[in-house]
């Protein structure tokens, strides 16, 4: 699997875009935080961290005997600058275009 | 989507796999000929040993737009080329982030497999909550850029195919 491909399937899952929003709203949570807002055993929320974490998505940091989960943003920023910049960039220049088009700018 | 007066945030941790070396991503971070070409395009200005002066000098783009030359300082706490970087890092764009005071800055990198460097940035931030909220890219509807993920971002494109998005 590459990067993207582990990005895209740890995102397609809603206990995982769940678990995400979570530590957006409030960075570096442990386990047991993360495990309360849910209704799943903490064996099924570790598995979803374990596939958020394999993607990069969260990155685990031990401060003193806790283990904290932090959102890490930079994958979809990667997925942002690949992908979606290339999509809409083209669509806006094309709408661009059509305006000036029927403004008879053109 | 949380407003800023929620976010509790006090460290941001981002991380980012390039295939450079881990001198190559040493130097992108700590030599101006190559912090000029990515993200915000300042010029660094590294004094690299405990208690040196870091600075970081605003770009022609910057200045025109009325920024101070020195757009960032701070001081270096621990060098140790190329794997471990600790600062501080003060941002003096805006009145209302110079009074935040100085934050703690740690680079990471580590050489993994396959000519693949990990790169990890941990930026503490208590007490400065405008400062989160720039580097988490929540400004960048207002023209603030996005923050360390695009900075990050922007390196990696950069060493990898040497071009970046703000060159």
């Amino acid at each position: 699997m590459t990067d993207d491909d582990r990005v895209f399937k740890a995102l397609a899952d809603p206990t995982r875009r769940f678990l995400l929003d979570r530590l957006f709203a409030r960075d570096g949570r442990t386990l047991s935080e993360l495990e309360s807002e849910l209704e799943m055993t903490r064996f099924g929320v570790m598995k979803h961290l374990r596939v958020l974490e394999d993607a990069d998505l969260v990155v685990a940091r031990r401060s003193g005997r806790e283990k904290l989960h932090f959102l890490n943003p930079v994958p979809i920023r990667l997925i942002h600058d690949r992908w979606i910049d290339k999509y809409t960039e083209r669509r806006v220049t094309a709408l661009a275009d059509l305006k000036n088009e029927l403004e008879g700018k053109a | 989507m949380t407003t800023m007066a929620e976010t509790k945030v006090t460290t941001q941790v981002y991380r980012v796999y390039i295939r450079a070396t881990p001198e190559a991503i040493w130097d992108a971070i700590t030599k101006p000929e190559w912090s000029r070409k990515y993200g915000y395009g300042g010029s660094v200005e590294y004094d690299l040993r405990p208690g040196g002066a870091y600075r970081a000098h605003a770009s022609e783009e910057f200045l025109a737009a009325g920024a101070p030359e020195v757009v960032i300082d701070g001081e270096v706490i621990e060098a140790d080329p190329p794997r471990k970087l600790v600062q501080t890092w003060r941002m003096l764009m805006d009145e209302q982030m110079v009074a935040e005071g100085f934050t703690r800055l740690t680079y990471e990198i580590t050489e993994g497999e396959r000519g693949v460097t990990k790169l990890t940035l941990t930026h503490e931030l208590e007490g400065a909550p405008l400062l989160a909220a720039l580097l988490a890219g929540e400004m960048e509807d207002r023209g603030a850029g996005g923050g360390w993920s695009w900075v990050l971002s922007d390196i990696k494109t950069l060493l990898e195919t040497g071009k970046a998005f703000a060159g």
